[in-house]
């Protein structure tokens, strides 16, 4: 891998992706700062990983389960959680219309 | 009696135990360091005062009927970043400027449980993003030995608190160094356990495969109390172990051998550690030395120059799919915008600070397609070296001694706008995250500018026993009533 410089094209397509938006001076920071994040991460490409198993996990523990029971919350809990909705209607909570053709 | 905030958690309960104060006198004397402190501070988001005092009252009942428990009646404060019921919540972040959970962290439920008294949240750096506390959206805060200085971070609040006896003890999350670090520069203890020994239930998560919850203390023995009462098994967080816990606090005199300490030379040589730093832990190293219970040994890690690359890689990626949550739909502060885009997109602008964004941002990149492997993937099997090298040093020592940061306090402002040397200033704390290990810091002597420079330890994994046992041979005494007992 080559030493790689973001472009402002690519910072806005990453903010996009991790919905952030973005002024103008921002996306030239983040554009410098991730270059030299990455390239200080380069540094890993001189460490020789063949046949190395990734570690995802240092636990060791294998297959936890329990019973798959809902467990019922109190209405003390429900409506703490209702009272914390951004916005409501009633008891349920109020969102922006997912497809852009309905509101 | 004065001075009650400025006890460890041994003589606060010695002295509730016997009648000498309340825990209501305890907790006021706690909350009068707070109101002439805190302005200056800045260690504290929120402060409970009301229901801290009415804590105190059932926790005074509690011991009056003769049920006093360790902690019953103990003022202890908890960073903003681990989830309090009923006690607003911000993880330092505007988009959490109102959330308050409905549950207790499971660490929190077991110390609460006993009757500690949950006197405020500390602020941090937003999520735990940060090693000085200036990524929070509430200010940055002061290290109590100088207010031009940084208190550390992430938990600095917590640090700063517990330093400065702002409450006896205090709870804070480590995933790269986020403990110790700030335990170190002000001074305190600070322990962050095995991976796994712990449930991370309730802690807001920001490296899933690293973080973990632990205490920030006056004295290695309340980091031993402490310890003992929150590990353990946890239905909650399955990657919780269900290993005994042992009663770390009753065995910290007890050295069942000699002791071989590996003190790894790589860490020695590296370049941008401070002198006086060197010097402080070099010389404790010698003391140590002395104690004929204990050998010294000289070892190699070579694997740990790549831990804060991989760090840099494994953290961001898990923060940007755990900080997916934080959108402001069912929770936090929603900036309604035209359509469901905007408002993501709005809302988490405005409501992260600009390394939270930049976290995301990094974490995006490394998993977006064509890169998964390159990165993730790459720095996980280094991962993997990582923790081949520390197990081949831990078949031939007991523990490895180490600073626990390059350089004590460094001045507010100083490295902010420079991300890689922010980046290493967890270059010894945030290996033992990559491997899961257990380690903590302890004050172990102070530079000329009157600095606390902190000796960390690092042990294998579950071994916190041996951990505390050393510890607790690095600072024997506990700390008489003082400002600043170290």
């Amino acid at each position: 891998m080559y030493l790689m410089k973001l472009s402002v094209k690519e910072i806005e397509k990453i903010a996009t992706l991790a919905r952030l938006e973005l002024s103008e001076p921002e996306k030239q920071m983040y554009a410098d700062q991730l270059s030299v994040v990455l390239d200080y991460i380069e540094m890993l490409n001189d460490v020789d990983t063949s046949g190395v198993i990734e570690t995802c996990q240092v636990t060791g523990l294998e297959d936890v389960v329990r019973e798959d029971k809902a467990q019922e919350a109190s209405e003390e809990i429900k409506n703490k959680l209702i009272a914390s909705f951004p916005e409501k209607m009633g008891k349920l909570l109020k969102v922006k219309a997912v497809f852009d053709d309905q509101t | 009696m004065s001075d009650l905030n400025k006890l460890t958690i041994v003589q606060a309960y010695e002295g509730l135990k016997k009648k000498e104060f309340s825990s209501v006198e305890l907790t006021k004397a706690c909350l009068k360091q707070i109101k002439k402190r805190n302005q200056d501070l800045n260690a504290f988001i929120s402060v409970f005062e009301e229901e801290a005092l009415e804590e105190a009252k059932e926790a005074d009942k509690k011991i009056k009927a003769g049920k006093q428990e360790m902690l019953t009646g103990i003022p202890f404060c908890v960073k903003d970043a681990i989830c309090t019921k009923d006690r607003l919540s911000t993880a330092a972040a505007k988009i959490l400027d109102n959330y308050i959970p409905s549950f207790d962290a499971t660490v929190i439920a077991k110390i609460r449980e006993q009757g500690a008294v949950l006197i405020g949240k500390n602020n941090c750096d937003a999520f735990g993003h940060g090693a000085s506390n200036e990524n929070s959206m509430y200010g940055p805060v002061k290290n109590p030995h100088d207010l031009t200085c940084v208190a550390g971070g992430s938990s600095g609040g917590t640090a700063a608190a517990v330093a400065d006896h702002m409450c006896i003890f205090g709870i804070g999350e480590d995933t790269g160094g986020s403990i110790r670090q700030p335990a170190s520069l002000c001074g305190i203890v600070g322990l962050r356990p095995s991976y796994g020994r712990n449930s991370r239930y309730g802690s807001m998560p920001m490296a899933s495969s690293m973080d973990t919850v632990g205490p920030l203390t006056k004295t290695v023995e309340d980091a031993a109390i402490v310890e003992e009462i929150i590990a353990g098994h946890d239905v909650l967080d399955a990657t919780t172990v269900n290993e005994k816990v042992a009663k770390f606090s009753k065995s910290l005199s007890k050295l069942s051998k000699k002791l071989r300490i590996g003190v790894p030379k790589e860490y020695f040589e590296l370049e941008g550690t401070e002198e006086e730093t060197k010097n402080i832990i070099e010389s404790k190293i010698a003391e140590l030395k002395k104690n004929k219970n204990i050998e010294i040994v000289e070892i190699s890690l070579p694997m740990t120059k790549y831990a804060i690359p991989v760090y840099y890689i494994v953290v961001p990626s898990e923060d940007s799919s755990n900080l997916g949550r934080i959108d402001g739909i069912r929770y936090g502060v929603r900036k309604e915008a035209g359509n469901l885009y905007d408002t993501y997109a709005k809302t988490r602008a405005q409501g992260f600070p600009e390394e939270v964004k930049r976290r995301i941002m990094i974490g995006t990149y490394a998993l977006s397609a064509g890169y998964y492997d390159a990165y993730y993937r790459k720095a996980q099997k280094v991962r993997t070296l990582i923790i081949q090298d520390f197990d081949k040093v831990f078949a031939e020592v007991d523990l490895i001694v180490t600073p626990t940061s390059p350089f004590s306090a460094f001045k507010i402002g100083e490295k902010k706008d420079d991300v890689l040397a922010m980046y290493l200033a967890d270059v010894f704390v945030c290996p033992a995250n990559v491997a899961g290990l257990p380690a903590i810091s302890v004050p172990a002597g102070k530079t000329k500018a009157g600095l606390p420079v902190g000796l960390h330890i690092i042990g294998p994994r579950l071994g916190e026993e041996k951990v505390f046992q050393l510890a607790q041979l690095v600072i024997p005494t506990a700390p008489g009533a003082g400002r600043d007992p170290f």
